[in-house]
């Protein structure tokens, strides 16, 4: 064996090194030492972010026979994965060393970095197998971090729901795939798409393997009607996690959902999957905000607003086109700098004052002004109110989208347009609860740990800046067209 | 040039307005009124040394062998590509009336920033002042260096928003803010024309870039292909609507109306604003897009027709106002109109274009005397505390510097040489005479009827009557020296500026060309004005009751002019009573009946179908599998029978 093809994966590398600096020093190190641990964890994971902008990173590469792939566009996606696990340590590090996580926060941080090198390799796998190894380590390790809570009721019900969807979902998963070598007899993404080609459309097997990958997949991204877990699950976890949860698995199942759909099943996208993703996006989005209506309590509502973000995130997999795969990007960029920004006030008010009730929220604006106006342009940014960054990722998504041309897409993107309505009237609920709703006894002002300001001062700068600084959204669409 | 000179020009007030608004209530106010100064200083002498090099460089990037001045690029920076053809550009473009307004701006911005340390002193919002004032400069600066109309409307809206933060900047004042309100609306009128007229002009031409333009006019028009449209061309069309935009900001009738109120911002605000800078951006407009209006002599004349009828309007209405900052408000629309007029009767078979040279050179001599009249005028508000001339008089002895500094300006405005304004308007006139001597004998007319309420002006606070004083409390004095230095400043400005051989630097197709007297135009000129002058002197002198006389003898047309022609009301009449009854009230029935009640139906929907699926979230972890199962088999089956079967 050539051992050499390691090097082709440097950045799995650096992850496996910085996970195994903190389990050392939470392992080894003396106790008076483990309360820098948070601090420690983020400056190691901080300089392998910065390490990944290093251009020597972005070449083309494959390994073990071509199972493993990396690439420009690859590196990219992962940097911005990493950004948002770096803002998700960041606003954690309050809530890691509360008195009752204080025992078990090393744990916390080994189980988060595992998963992430598990979406790693589902990112670069071109192979079913090492996909499945990446999907299954994204996915188990998640369920104790949702059980976190050892003592919150919700948290194990949450726990237990989430395993119990996701081993359902990975074997529907296991048997399209299954299906799929039956037909073609490999795994890999170059050859099955050939053997797909041959296939053509009119295979009932293959409509069925493809049905049963894209069910696991929608999993991971909630699309409906694989989503019924989300919201106990978003709402039983404690913030963090519900925030790592929401924001990075999904950006990186989205990118490899693209990836897959357009390398292997690409032969058969306009008369099969392109018909399927639609019904699939409609449903999401349209029932999303449906219930996101209703939900009084934050993180529910949350998890619904997440549901619908990811049916217009769908729309750049539809699109099938570099292009698309650039707004994509591009979206889950903007998408982790907002709904981060939402969990971590979220995730502040909570650690200070245990409220998660948007009827706490009434009268926020007086008591606690700088961390409602956080709160004001994480809305804003979803709801797709310019000139904040997610009305300029909406809208290249949207141009994308319609780039394909076909009129079904046309009344696609007009149906996800009108459905930006209701979602911006639950979102301006927020808004409105805090800066106009009267509240005889609002949430006390109180002081948010320097951790906390700082995760929010970074979410703040991105919503503001990734739009009108135009350069974010044309280096993606530059690598994305050069692939 | 390099281009970090030219970043840094907009990046520094950029960064003066951020600092003072995020962190201006952490300083005290002689911090933030010294730091917006210094500021504003360095961004002076980066303009300087940009327009010197532009011009007296030699450089082969900014003038050719044949003496022809270049436009150059400096940068030009893809900032939003929507799609392939809507790209919107921010950059630098550097020409000869680019340069000009660089020098213009920065220069009266900076004298405002020194007179205000004195002027608004202990005013409560101070930071907040000086605040917008770097906002203002920033956005002002943007606009004349932009590559493309985009980007001229982006700063045409920026220098509108803080145009209007500026004029109502008292805002527990109820007038201020009414007519800081109207300013706003009034111009985001026009700019709709505005921005209607980009529309056809990028849709025909597909471009929104300045130099590609102008440089080949003939193509804007071939693009066009003749296309026509009740009754003008469609370029006609495009032209006259971006014009509108330029009336709605240069204050020309009809579209004037919110000038004289806008005086309810503090003084130096009227000086940088309303007098010197952003008044005259709608003659900049046009005079950047001239080699395509020139395509269309339609367009021209309707601007030397709304110039014209603005000027002799406004001159009058001048004549009769109390509050001497409305009169010097209607003095700068009369004045704008003067350089709208001379960009009209231009032409380049006339005399090498002389109008336009002439309009871009009253321009620059204006924005000097009118910052020193208007910074004069407000060391007078200062010292007596009302806007009224009836409060003043006699008060040369008091205030010799604002004296002698405010005769100079008004010997400039009336075109006695060899101040700066008898140069300038000397020009104007020859181009007037030389298209037709209708327009040379209207705006001549005009310039007497400018001599005369100056002067009116000037001898009814300086000389007149004397008021008592003394009962008042207390008698006036000069300003402190940060209200008089950039008054002597500017003074000295407005006596040699004249002598700047301007035909060399500014012309239309930038080519060098000399400036030389027309002796008989001139000649006329200075007569009208020194008996106008005369008459004034007559009639404002001395406390007498010949003015109250004369006002008599022609007592309708004083009264129309004493209420600007009624215009004002005229609009009351039509937006309250026609368009609130006949289009408003039945467009609110609609809304709130049909609409709201359409949208109430959706909510209430919305609401319902939510109740009803809301079963699908049970709880039960059983359901949520078989729901997964399910939809996904749902899914498969259906496409199997699209696909295979049918």
């Amino acid at each position: 064996m050539d051992y050499s093809q390691f090097l082709a994966m440097k950045q799995e590398i650096g992850l496996l090194v910085v996970f195994l600096l903190v389990f050392l020093y939470d392992t080894f190190m003396p106790k008076k030492a483990q309360n820098s641990l948070s601090a420690i964890t983020c400056i190691f994971f901080g300089l392998f972010t910065l390490a990944g902008f290093c251009p020597c990173l972005s070449y083309d590469a494959n390994a073990f026979s071509g199972m493993y792939e990396t690439s420009a566009v690859i590196v990219a996606i992962k940097n911005i994965l990493n950004v948002g696990v770096l803002i998700v340590l960041i606003q954690s590090i309050k809530w890691a060393n509360s008195e009752s996580q204080i025992m078990r926060r090393g744990e916390f941080y080994e189980l988060l970095l595992v998963t992430l090198f598990g979406m790693y390799l589902m990112i670069s796998a071109r192979h079913f197998l090492l996909f499945v190894i990446g999907l299954e380590a994204a996915s188990l390790p998640l369920a104790a971090m949702v059980a976190f809570d050892k003592k919150q009721y919700e948290s194990h019900e949450a726990a237990v729901k989430y395993i119990l969807t996701a081993v359902f979902s990975s074997a529907i998963f296991l048997m399209g795939l299954s299906f799929v070598y039956g037909l073609a007899g490999t795994l890999y993404f170059d050859q099955l798409a050939f053997a797909v080609a041959i296939e053509g459309s009119k295979s009932v097997m293959l409509i069925i393997a493809l049905i049963f990958v894209i069910a696991g997949i929608g999993f991971k991204l909630s699309l409906v009607p694989f989503h019924l877990w989300t919201a106990d699950v978003y709402q039983g976890a404690p913030t963090s996690v519900t925030a790592y949860l929401s924001v990075i698995s999904k950006g990186a199942a989205a990118f490899a959902f693209f990836v897959v759909m357009a390398q292997v099943f690409g032969a058969v996208y306009s008369q099969v999957w392109e018909w399927m993703l639609y019904a699939l996006i409609v449903l999401t989005i349209t029932i999303g905000n449906l219930f996101a209506l209703r939900q009084r309590n934050m993180k529910r509502f949350l998890a619904f607003s997440s549901i619908s973000q990811a049916g217009y995130i769908m729309l750049g997999v539809i699109a099938n086109t570099t292009g698309g795969l650039g707004s994509l990007m591009y979206y889950i960029l903007v998408y982790i700098f907002s709904n981060l920004a939402a969990f971590g006030v979220v995730a502040a008010i909570e650690n200070a004052t245990g409220k998660v009730s948007m009827d706490d929220y009434n009268g926020l604006y007086k008591t606690n002004p700088r961390l409602s106006f956080a709160m004001m342009l994480a809305m804003f940014s979803l709801a797709g109110i310019p000139p904040f960054a997610g009305f300029f990722s909406k809208f290249f998504i949207f141009t994308s989208a319609i780039e394909q041309g076909s009129i079904a897409i046309y009344v696609l993107v007009l149906i996800a347009l009108i459905n930006t309505i209701p979602s911006l009237y639950y979102y301006l609920l927020v808004v409105k609860a805090m800066f106009i709703n009267e509240n005889e006894t609002p949430i006390a002002t109180f002081k948010s740990s320097v951790s906390e300001r700082l995760g929010l001062w970074i979410c703040v700068a991105g919503i503001i800046l990734l739009g009108i600084v135009s350069c974010f959204y044309s280096s993606l669409l530059e690598l994305t067209n050069a692939m | 040039m390099d281009q970090i000179t030219s970043v840094l020009i907009l990046a520094l007030p950029l960064c003066m307005f951020l600092l003072l608004g995020v962190f201006g209530n952490k300083m005290s106010h002689k911090m933030a009124g010294i730091l917006g100064t210094l500021g504003m200083g360095v961004t002076l002498i980066l303009a300087y040394s940009t327009a010197f090099t532009y011009f007296f460089s030699g450089s082969e990037l900014f003038i050719d062998a044949a003496g022809n001045r270049l436009q150059s690029v400096v940068f030009d920076h893809t900032w939003l590509a929507f799609t392939d053809n809507l790209v919107i550009k921010l950059g630098f473009l550097l020409d000869p009336i680019s340069a000009m307004m660089l020098v213009v701006i920065t220069t009266i911005s900076f004298m405002v920033h020194l007179y205000s340390l004195g002027y608004m002193h202990g005013e409560t919002g101070f930071q907040r002042y000086y605040a917008f004032l770097s906002l203002f400069s920033f956005s002002m600066l943007g606009l004349v260096v932009a590559t493309n109309i985009f980007q001229m409307y982006i700063f045409w809206e920026l220098v509108g928003a803080s145009s209007y933060l500026l004029i109502g900047f008292y805002y527990t004042k109820p007038s201020a803010v009414s007519a800081s309100k109207k300013a706003f609306i009034v111009t985001r009128f026009a700019d709709l024309g505005f921005l209607v007229g980009i529309l056809i002009l990028s849709f025909y031409t597909n471009t929104f870039d300045f130099v590609s333009m102008t440089s080949n006019p003939q193509n804007v028009l071939a693009s066009t292909g003749g296309a026509m449209f009740m009754g003008g061309s469609v370029l006609t069309w495009a032209l006259v609507l971006i014009f509108m935009g330029g009336m709605g900001k240069s204050a020309m009738m009809p579209l004037h109306i919110w000038l004289p109120d806008a005086m309810e911002g503090p003084t130096p605000v009227s000086a940088l604003i309303h007098a010197a800078t952003m008044v005259v951006a709608g003659v900049f407009l046009v005079a950047r897009m001239f080699p395509v209006y020139l395509m269309e002599v339609t367009a021209l004349e309707i601007v030397t027709w709304v110039g014209a009828l603005t000027a002799l309007y406004a001159a009058i209405v001048a004549c009769t106002q109390v509050d001497i900052k409305r009169v010097l408000a209607f003095s700068t629309i009369s004045q704008i109109a003067f350089m709208m007029v001379a960009l009209g009767v231009a032409r380049d078979t006339i005399h090498e274009g002389v109008g336009y040279m002439a309009s871009m050179f009253h321009l620059f001599t204006h924005a000097m005397f009118k910052a020193l009249l208007f910074l004069g005028a407000g060391a007078l508000i200062h010292a007596v505390h009302s806007n009224d001339y009836t409060s003043m008089g006699g008060l040369r002895k008091y205030m010799p510097i604002t004296h002698i500094t405010f005769l100079i300006g008004c010997l400039a405005i009336a075109g006695i040489p060899p101040f700066a304004g008898f140069f300038s308007k000397d020009e104007i006139l020859v181009a007037a005479f030389e298209n037709s001597p209708l327009w040379g004998i209207w705006m001549t007319a005009v310039a007497g009827l400018t001599a005369f309420y100056m002067f009116r002006l000037y001898y009814r606070i300086f000389w007149w009557n004397e008021p008592d004083y003394e009962h008042h409390g207390h008698v006036p004095h000069d300003a402190p020296w940060t209200m008089t230095l950039p008054l002597i400043i500017l003074a000295a400005v407005s006596c040699v500026a004249g002598f700047i051989p301007f035909g060399e630097l500014v012309s239309w197709n930038r080519e060098a060309y000399h400036i030389h007297l027309n002796i008989p135009v001139a000649a006329t000129s200075v007569i009208v004005a020194v008996c106008a002058i005369a008459l004034a002197t007559v009639m404002y002198r001395k406390e007498n009751s010949l003015p109250d006389k004369v006002a008599n003898s022609v007592k309708g047309l004083w009264t129309a002019a004493y209420n600007r022609f009624y215009f004002d009301e005229l609009y009351l009449f039509i937006t309250h009573k026609i368009i609130f009854n006949l289009v408003s009230r039945p467009i609110a029935w609609f809304d709130r009946h049909i609409i709201d009640g359409s949208m109430d139906m959706f909510a209430t929907l919305a609401h319902k179908a939510s109740g009803a699926i809301k079963g699908l979230q049970s709880g039960n972890i059983q359901s949520y599998v078989l729901i997964y199962l399910m939809g996904a088999l749902l899914i498969g089956v259906v496409t199997v029978v699209c696909v295979v079967i049918l």
